[in-house]
């Protein structure tokens, strides 16, 4: 219907709700996620971050006792509409999650994982642009030069920066347009926090990104639009330096400045 | 200072009480199986040898071989195989897969429990009116086969979902996010990192088949023929209904005779257990994660 007009945001929700069986975890929001920025979402724990990041790409659904109500657009289309297909929607957005999950199997077959299940199927892809995919996958998450000469290792050796970033990678061959990222940093040192956020802010333009972190220096250095949540609604959305300098509202400024947490 | 007090040294003896027992009740579970297959060594033994396993019995059972049963019993569990592990490894990756955690799956998984509890004569009963009677196969190998498969069809469906679900749901998780189907996860992902459980639980499954009695019984195992079954609707001689045949049945036959059926039928199990074991070792190895 009104497509074209939606376009102008990655994500968009409106009027979102959502149970877990009798509990409301999200309740009336709406949120619109531009495109090619990176936006980050804080919050204390169980307001409902995550909920929101996973029913961007309806994984949530796995869960059978959620319920939602209100639509979810992404990239100007309802993911709820009846002509959606899942994969679809997955290949469009892709997650990352808080702790590394490499399969186990060997680097390259990480990355040339989606690659292989959606273009290797409609046509014959030669090794020699399986392996260009490859490098430009990695060379997009900084990984390329560590892992060049294990590509054929298990992804299962590498260190946890090492795997994260690999997880990312193998999103990138089926080319989304959003990226979700739940805590990416959360398993991993202070060394591996900073390569893998130096490697996010690599990707912004490319992508659209939005990072669930409970770490709020992370926030404020990693993000150029911030959302704030506090038990299922969206309290404060605005630019990062303004939200952490001067939050418009009471409840985030306490957050902000560790009132609670 | 820190010398022990008179509560520490009670609280020693009542520990070193407590171990006493629980070290005498393992070693009590582990005497039964030594005493038996020292007595079947012992007294079977003598009657092991190539013309013991490579002939048919003769004199009314009291002298010969054990081939006919052998190889009968190599039958039944192959066929039984065949039946029950596509049909229970299929139910497991749907329970375990695709199942919604519902009513109906509950009742599934009750059903697949109390399966397992059936005693092995209601097995047994079962196979002659389903497929002896009903399903007009007659007492064969194809009737006491699937009765078989029936009775460790819920032994293959438990493994098999253990197996499945010792797969990290992260790995899942990872394919479904880069857009795969859940039958591409199952077999890009989930069946290569569960095979080996799979495998082990069929050989342990193999195992029990090949020693129960009660179920082919009636439906397709026999005293004596004299000759080798050549298609599943042939009756045939087996391990375990031989063994019940000659030591409770038939007359004069040497004692020897009867421990050595035994003998090689426990001979039989156990190698495949200990196969089984050296597989998920070996396996375990290879594993990744």
């Amino acid at each position: 219907m009104d497509n074209g007009q939606r376009g102008d945001f990655a994500i968009e929700t409106r009027g979102l709700n959502l149970w877990y069986g009798d509990f409301q975890a999200l309740i009336d929001v709406d949120l619109e996620v531009k495109r090619g920025i990176i936006t980050s979402m804080i919050g204390p724990s169980g307001c409902g971050k995550t909920t929101l990041l996973r029913t961007c790409n309806r994984i949530i659904e796995r869960l059978g006792y959620v319920r939602t109500t209100g639509s979810v657009y992404v990239l100007g289309h309802d993911i709820f509409g009846d002509d959606v297909e899942l994969v679809q929607v997955r290949k469009q957005v892709g997650m990352v999650f808080q702790r590394p999950n490499p399969l186990p199997i060997s680097v390259r077959d990480n990355v040339l994982f989606g690659f292989r299940l959606h273009e290797a199927r409609t046509r014959r892809v030669s090794a020699a642009e399986e392996n260009e995919v490859l490098e430009s996958s990695l060379r997009q998450v900084l990984l390329w030069d560590t892992v060049k000469d294990r590509l054929d290792k298990p992804a299962t050796g590498l260190s946890l920066e090492e795997q994260q970033k690999l997880c990312i990678a193998r999103l990138l061959p089926v080319k989304p347009e959003v990226l979700l990222m739940d805590e990416p940093c959360s398993a991993l040192d202070p060394a591996g926090t900073e390569a893998v956020e130096e490697m996010i802010w690599q990707l912004r333009g490319d992508y659209t990104i939005l990072i669930v972190t409970h770490n709020m220096a992370q926030a404020r250095r990693a993000s150029d639009e911030c959302v704030f949540m506090l038990l299922g609604r969206i309290i404060e959305h605005g630019r990062t330096e303004e939200l952490f300098l001067a939050p418009e509202n009471s409840k985030t400024a306490d957050y902000i400045e560790g009132r609670y947490g | 200072m820190f010398a022990a007090t008179a509560l520490n040294r009670r609280s020693y003896r009542n520990q070193n009480v407590a171990r006493a027992v629980f070290f005498l009740m393992t070693v009590a579970l582990v005497i039964p199986v030594l005493i038996i297959v020292g007595t079947l060594v012992v007294r079977g033994g003598p009657a092991l040898s190539w013309e013991f396993l490579f002939t048919a019995p003769r004199d009314n059972m009291t002298a010969g071989g054990i081939l006919p049963a052998l190889v009968g019993t190599i039958w039944l569990v192959v066929v039984a195989l065949l039946a029950s592990v596509p049909v229970g490894v299929a139910a497991a990756l749907y329970l375990s897969e695709y199942a919604p955690d519902n009513l109906l799956t509950r009742t599934i998984n009750l059903a697949i429990i109390n399966l397992a509890g059936v005693p092995s004569i209601v097995h047994a009963l079962f196979g002659v009116g389903a497929f002896v009677y009903f399903f007009r196969f007659g007492a064969s190998i194809l009737a006491a086969s699937l009765t078989l498969a029936v009775m460790t069809l819920p032994v293959v469906i438990v493994a098999t979902r253990e197996s499945l679900q010792a797969v990290p749901q992260a790995f899942r998780e990872a394919c479904w996010n880069m857009g795969a189907t859940r039958w591409q996860t199952i077999r890009k992902v989930v069946l290569p990192n569960s095979i080996s459980g799979i495998l082990t639980g069929v050989i342990l499954e193999v195992s029990r088949t090949a020693g129960e009695t009660a179920p082919i019984m009636f439906t397709g195992a026999t005293a004596f023929v004299a000759f080798l079954p050549e298609s599943v609707f042939d009756q045939t001689m087996a391990m375990s209904y031989h063994l019940y045949y000659i030591a409770t049945q038939a007359t004069d036959v040497p004692e020897q005779l009867t421990f050595g059926v035994a003998l090689v039928l426990i001979a039989i199990v156990l190698a495949m257990n200990a196969v089984s074991i050296g597989f998920r070792v070996y396996l375990r190895g290879l594993k990744k994660w």
